[in-house]
């Protein structure tokens, strides 16, 4: 058996060589149709994996409608918390974990001062952040709930900042300073930046450059270190003069978090939510019926759109081009085989089955399939180079050809072409012996 | 070896039936070497057809070598058509992209046989046919008469129980038909059974029997009077 199909690829091979053009045409067809399916998914698996896959059903977003039903777009409170909101849920530490984000950039003063201060962007946040999301140490840990009640001057610098500042060297315990505050370094985190960062679609940060920092909320909100990230204060809503008025009014910027490991402690919270909704009614700050959400990972990243609209946009198109190529193709194959019909007749009288002749063409086809699979994946390699021209820099370089791209570029080249060649070859198979010879 | 009995095959359209073969009646016997004449439209060459299970019939009856062919499946008449059949053919019918070598293999290479056996029959055959140096040549690098050899060569390898021959000589000038013919007579001598269709009187006469067919029935020879003749005349006799 394992004869027969060597021999098959032989005859395939001659008999692929005997018309270069076609060939090439086919092979062309094939690549090009493969290459751009294969790019777009390049860049549509990048930004659209869970990105903490062990994770993603245990973590979830609680919001509150603070506004109301006049200011919601379909009816959705907004997609963050006002600080008031905030401070309260931490407070009533409901979950098993709970942490709020919001994001800061701080301007690094290098212990050597013949260097140039820079800006580096992080994240103020609680110390459940750390184990929430797993973040991995290559230093120290994260600090704890003392920490933020203390409001203690700590801090986590990442591994890039580590290096950059103290040469890749431990630097827990030394003392940094961040726009002109002395910070103690109690962990740097080893290489940690997941994709899309779920943790922070509020502000549009989900294919930011990593986080350098990250220091306790409560020492943020009480050195007055403002968000580098969204403020929504509604359609006629107003941030206020003063650090104060800001931090008390109905301006959403902080993205809340708890870690819910159970359906019953998920319910528990959903009734929590709604408990302190009615709460705020009858203090008179809501008079509408309670409005929250409570979302997991995935369940946020779709609400959020976290996908580029660009992206499943050009992957619909670029795998309608490979629709077009394999319906181009298989016109070649259909015109190839069927110029060989005096020779399958010729075949099918020597004793060839149609199985047999099944056999000979879908093995050609998948030679064809092969090469137009090795032509995709030398024009998808360049094509990751022109990604940028299509996609916005962050998302275009997330995208990257590793083992699996390549193994799925050949096999949906491959399988693409058999399928393809399924009505030809069947064609070719019904081939009658008799009025071939009977015509010559 | 071969035995048709009211065999018919009519082709159908939807206004028009056209019996190619009635009432059909032959008996070909094992180590004989008949040929099938008739004018052209007569049905010889669908008669070949049918008795080399190219084509189907659509009524009476066909064994061959003893078994009813016509419920067999595709798989079952190719497996016979491997197995037991030889076919020559007016065109050659070589494969253009294989060398002499490689054309003879095709019908063992559907067997299933083992590469050095495959070797040695086509080598053999080759031999026989007196093509052996030629074995790495193209069919259009041979002469007419070389690639009929070489095509009878393809139908000797796999030693087949019935030898087809669709006017073997038809494209070939007279000394190549010539050297064909003698060289199918040869095969015959050492037993192999032969079913020639031919409408050349002189191939005819060159067969142990004649079986002559007008209007897709086998008839007397002596109703079509100028074959008849010039049968007679190529075997140096006058008809009874």
């Amino acid at each position: 058996m394992s004869g027969m199909f060597v021999h098959n690829l032989r005859l395939g091979t001659a008999s692929l060589r005997r018309n270069v053009l076609l060939t090439a045409l086919m092979i062309m067809s094939i690549g090009f149709g493969v290459a751009a399916s294969m790019v777009t998914f390049a860049v549509f698996r990048a930004v659209s994996g869970d990105p903490i896959p062990h994770k993603s059903s245990q973590l979830f977003v609680p919001l509150i409608d603070n506004r109301g039903p006049q200011y919601n777009r379909h009816g959705e409170p907004p997609s963050a918390l006002n600080y008031v909101d905030a401070v309260a849920l931490m407070r009533a530490h409901k979950a098993e974990r709970q942490t709020m984000i919001y994001p800061v950039a701080l301007s690094v003063m290098p212990d050597d001062p013949q260097r140039m201060p820079f800006k580096a962007p992080g994240y103020a946040t609680y110390g459940d952040f750390f184990s929430m999301f797993d973040v991995p140490f290559q230093y120290g840990s994260g600090w704890g709930s003392a920490e933020d009640e203390a409001r203690e001057p700590v801090i986590v610098i990442s591994r890039a900042l580590n290096q950059k500042l103290y040469g890749g060297n431990n630097s827990v315990g030394r003392r940094v300073i961040l726009d002109d505050r002395q910070y103690r370094i109690v962990g740097v985190t080893d290489n940690w930046d997941p994709k899309p960062r779920f943790f922070d679609t509020f502000s549009g940060n989900a294919y930011a450059d990593p986080a350098q920092i990250y220091l306790p909320f409560s020492y943020a909100i009480a050195q007055h270190i403002d968000t580098r990230g969204n403020n929504n204060c509604g359609s006629d809503g107003k941030r206020g003069d003063t650090w104060e008025t800001w931090l008390h009014g109905e301006c959403v910027w902080i993205s809340p978090w708890v870690e819910l490991s159970s359906v019953a402690q998920v319910q528990a919270y959903r009734q929590f939510l709604d408990g302190y909704a009615r709460e705020q009614r009858e203090a008179g700050r809501f008079n509408w019926a309670p409005n929250n959400r409570l979302r997991n990972v995935r369940e946020w990243l779709d609400y959020q759109r976290a996908v580029p609209q660009e992206s499943r946009i050009s992957m619909t198109l670029a795998f309608g081009f490979l629709v077009i190529c394999l319906v181009n193709t298989i016109g070649l194959l259909l015109a190839k085989f069927m110029r060989r019909a005096p020779e399958i007749g010729v075949r099918r009288a020597l004793g060839a089955s149609r199985g047999d002749i099944y056999r000979q063409f879908l093995a050609e086809a998948a030679m064809v399939g092969l090469a137009g699979g090795a032509l995709g994946l030398l024009l998808t390699t360049i094509g990751m180079f022109g990604l940028d021209l299509v996609f916005e820099p962050q998302i275009a370089r997330l995208a990257h050809l590793d083992a699996s791209l390549v193994l799925l570029t050949l096999l949906v080249a491959i399988t693409a072409t058999v399928i393809a060649a399924f009505y030809p070859t069947w064609r070719a198979a019904q081939v009658q012996p008799a009025w071939q010879l009977k015509s010559n | 070896m071969l035995k048709m009995t009211h065999l018919s095959k009519v082709y159908r359209t939807e206004v028009v039936e056209t019996y190619a073969l009635r009432d059909f009646n032959i008996n070909v016997n094992e180590g004989e070497f008949v040929a099938v004449t008739g004018p052209s439209g007569s049905g010889k060459t669908t008669f070949l057809t049918i008795a080399g299970l190219l084509e189907t019939f659509t009524g009476g009856q066909y064994h061959l070598d003893g078994v009813e062919v016509s419920n067999l499946n595709d798989n079952e008449r190719s497996r016979i058509r491997n197995e037991k059949i030889g076919f020559i053919f007016q065109a050659f019918n070589l494969i253009p992209d294989l060398n002499v070598f490689d054309n003879v293999e095709v019908p063992l290479r559907y067997r299933g046989m083992k590469a050095a056996e495959r070797k040695e029959r086509i080598m053999n055959a080759l031999e026989r046919v007196g093509l052996a140096s030629r074995a790495k040549h193209y069919p259009a690098e041979l002469s007419g008469g070389q690639q009929q050899r070489v095509a009878i060569a393809r139908a000797l390898a796999g030693s087949p129980r019935l030898l087809l021959a669709d006017e073997p000589t038809g494209n070939l000038d007279t000394q190549m038909a010539r050297g064909v013919m003698e060289l199918l007579e040869e095969i015959h001598r050492e037993g192999a059974t032969i079913v020639m269709v031919t409408h050349d009187p002189e191939l005819a006469a060159r067969a142990q029997r004649n079986v002559h067919i007008i209007d897709g029935q086998v008839v007397d020879l002596a109703e079509d009077p100028r074959f008849h003749h010039a049968v007679h005349a190529a075997r140096g006799n006058a008809p009874a």
